[in-house]
């Protein structure tokens, strides 16, 4: 932990406020990225993710507030922070009437690599990203995750200090996904590269960030490793499925006394969902009192807080109804 | 500069490519012009006995007209590629890199060039072919193609600008749709001037349309008039210029609302 101190910030946002019109986007978004890890900005859809990325990269201008990446300030030195980041936005910005290779080379080029060099990086990229078959083709014919794999190419093709992903992942099938996580893991371990990853999948956040901030409402609720937002809840979480719905009075009726050992006693048609001290001995109990009711169980699980229960805990609703309300 | 202007270059590359690997792109944009410049060209071709008419052939009176046109009609697509690119995010992605702005619009602005000549010299060719003659020789003929590529710049940054604005792809077919036939009209494209009811010769007097006519018609005189040319190319650097500086400041506005 010391170490990571030491080490200088890649990412400084201090107090970031925008709106667009009426809708007031950003309200003082404050984080620090350490060089060389990936952080995530986990939130619902219209959180203001996209928004602080695109301030970040220089693309939209603050309200308020004041940014440093790469350790230039984002809106005095715009140029100098351009040459060091590499952006992939939410939408697959490739042009699809060229093929991957003049996708790269427009990339390099417009980042004044010379003509040797932007060579080799297309190879190498080509290879790395599995493009090297299909290099030639019309984009046009290319899959979604095919697609998705040549913008997060482009984004490396000059060797940004600092990797912004907005969103990698959206809209990709679960075996494309899977490549990308694998790619984007390997990116954290890269030459020191900083990833700033946005996503609104909390397991994405929990398996790929070293640090994770939550953003609600165009804030920044609260920031750490998985781990220690994780065990800012104390205690396990506790499932239960019954065979069948019923209501809220029976299960708490058949509970009695256990209920005192429970927190945040949650049901959800046939799911039950609570808290406890120590999950593993209180499950064995519950589930007497439930069988002792009549209540069959049809499964259950005990297991350590998930960024789903921090969510919940720090914005007061479900990270599904809050995508709901985005909507 | 030097990597502004190779920025361009690339940015023109990445353009015509698609144009070059499907060539017959540029036959579509050009089926229009060619059916106006025979259609109108045999529906019209009595009207050189009404006295006062400049030439002896119809179709020699008619190219200049349908080159101009054609330039204006070709570019006002031109935005249309700007909103497939933030629709997409590509404009975001070229923004995000160490390019200039000027070096985006000039990319467009040069491929526009290209097409403009390439379309200019095909129109002139075939009315060649179809038996147009231009006494006033290769003077003319370039003055021609410098007033198609500023009336093509123009229109482009018009259409470019519209989409920065308005980021649809309606708004500009709308707008371009609405524009194009008025202006070709409302100009010395198919009549010379002092053969129109006062009114139109009076719109088409400041119709930038007029004024690439105008300098293309030179090519009908055996003796070039090269004060009007030289004024009417000013006429339409003047414009161009304004239009151009309009699509720069829909630039800032593009990116203050990102």
């Amino acid at each position: 932990m010391s170490a990571s101190l030491a080490s200088p910030a890649a990412i400084e946002a201090l107090g970031l406020e925008k709106s667009y019109r009426n809708l007031k986007a950003l309200r003082g978004v404050s984080f620090t990225v350490r060089q060389g890890s990936v952080f995530s900005l986990l939130g619902p859809n219209g959180a203001g993710k996209s928004t602080t990325v695109k301030v970040l990269a220089t693309l939209a201008r603050p309200d308020a507030g004041t940014a440093r990446v790469a350790g230039r300030d984002v809106l005095r030195d715009p140029a100098e922070v351009r040459r060091a980041i590499g952006y992939v936005s939410q939408k697959t910005a490739v042009d699809l009437d060229a093929t991957a290779v003049e996708n790269l080379a427009l990339q390099g080029q417009l980042h004044g690599l010379r003509a040797n060099v932007l060579r080799q990086r297309i190879e190498g990229l080509l290879d790395r990203f599995g493009l090297a078959q299909d290099a030639r083709r019309i984009c046009r014919t290319y899959s979604g995750g095919m697609l998705r794999r040549l913008d997060v190419a482009m984004g490396l093709m000059h060797r940004p200090q600092v990797l912004f992903l907005d969103e990698p992942t959206t809209g990709l099938d679960p075996e494309s996904r899977q490549e990308m996580w694998r790619e984007i893991g390997r990116l954290g371990s890269d030459e020191g590269l900083t990833v700033l990853l946005t996503t609104h999948y909390l397991e994405e956040a929990d398996a790929l960030a070293e640090r994770v901030a939550i953003v609600d409402q165009g804030q920044v609720v609260v920031e750490g490793t998985p781990d220690e937002l994780k065990s800012t809840l104390l205690g396990d979480t506790i499932r239960v499925d019954l065979k069948a719905a019923v209501g809220a009075d029976r299960v708490e009726q058949a509970l009695g006394e256990r209920a005192a050992e429970l927190r945040d006693l949650r049901l959800d048609g046939a799911s039950l969902r609570a808290r406890a001290e120590n999950g593993e001995r209180a499950l064995p109990g519950v589930l007497a009192a439930l069988d002792a009711a009549g209540l069959t169980v049809s499964a259950a699980s005990v297991a350590r807080p998930s960024l789903d229960d921090v969510y919940l805990h720090y914005t007061g609703r479900t990270f599904a109804s809050a995508e709901g309300d985005a909507r | 500069m030097s990597a502004t202007l190779q920025d361009s270059v690339h940015l023109v590359g990445r353009r015509l490519r698609p144009l070059l690997r499907q060539p017959v792109y540029l036959a579509f944009t050009l089926s229009t012009p060619v059916i106006w410049l025979f259609l109108f060209g045999q529906l019209f071709r009595g009207i050189t006995v009404l006295p006062g008419f400049p030439s002896g052939s119809y179709l020699s009176f008619l190219v200049p007209g349908i080159v101009i046109m054609t330039a204006m009609l070709s570019s006002g697509w031109a935005g249309t590629n700007y909103v497939a690119d933030m629709d997409r995010g590509i404009l975001d992605r070229l923004l995000v890199t160490p390019t200039r702005r000027v070096a985006i619009v000039a990319g467009d602005l040069g491929t526009q060039a290209i097409t403009t000549v390439v379309q200019s010299l095909i129109i002139l060719g075939l009315g060649l072919l179809a038996g147009a003659r231009f006494p006033g020789g290769v003077g003319p003929a370039v003055a021609l193609l410098v007033a198609a590529v500023l009336v093509g710049w123009s229109f482009a940054a018009l259409s470019i600008a519209v989409a920065l604005l308005v980021r649809r792809q309606e708004s500009i077919i709308a707008i371009f749709n609405f524009l194009g036939l008025p202006l070709s009209f409302l100009s010395s494209t198919l009549m010379p001037a002092q053969l129109m009811p006062a009114w139109i010769q009076a719109i088409s007097r400041f119709n930038p349309i007029s004024w690439g006519v105008t300098v293309g018609r030179q090519l009908l005189a055996p003796a070039v008039a090269w004060g009007t040319v030289g004024s009417h190319l000013l006429y339409l650097l003047a414009l161009a210029a304004a239009l151009i500086a309009l699509c720069s400041a829909a630039f800032g506005s593009y990116q203050r609302s990102a």
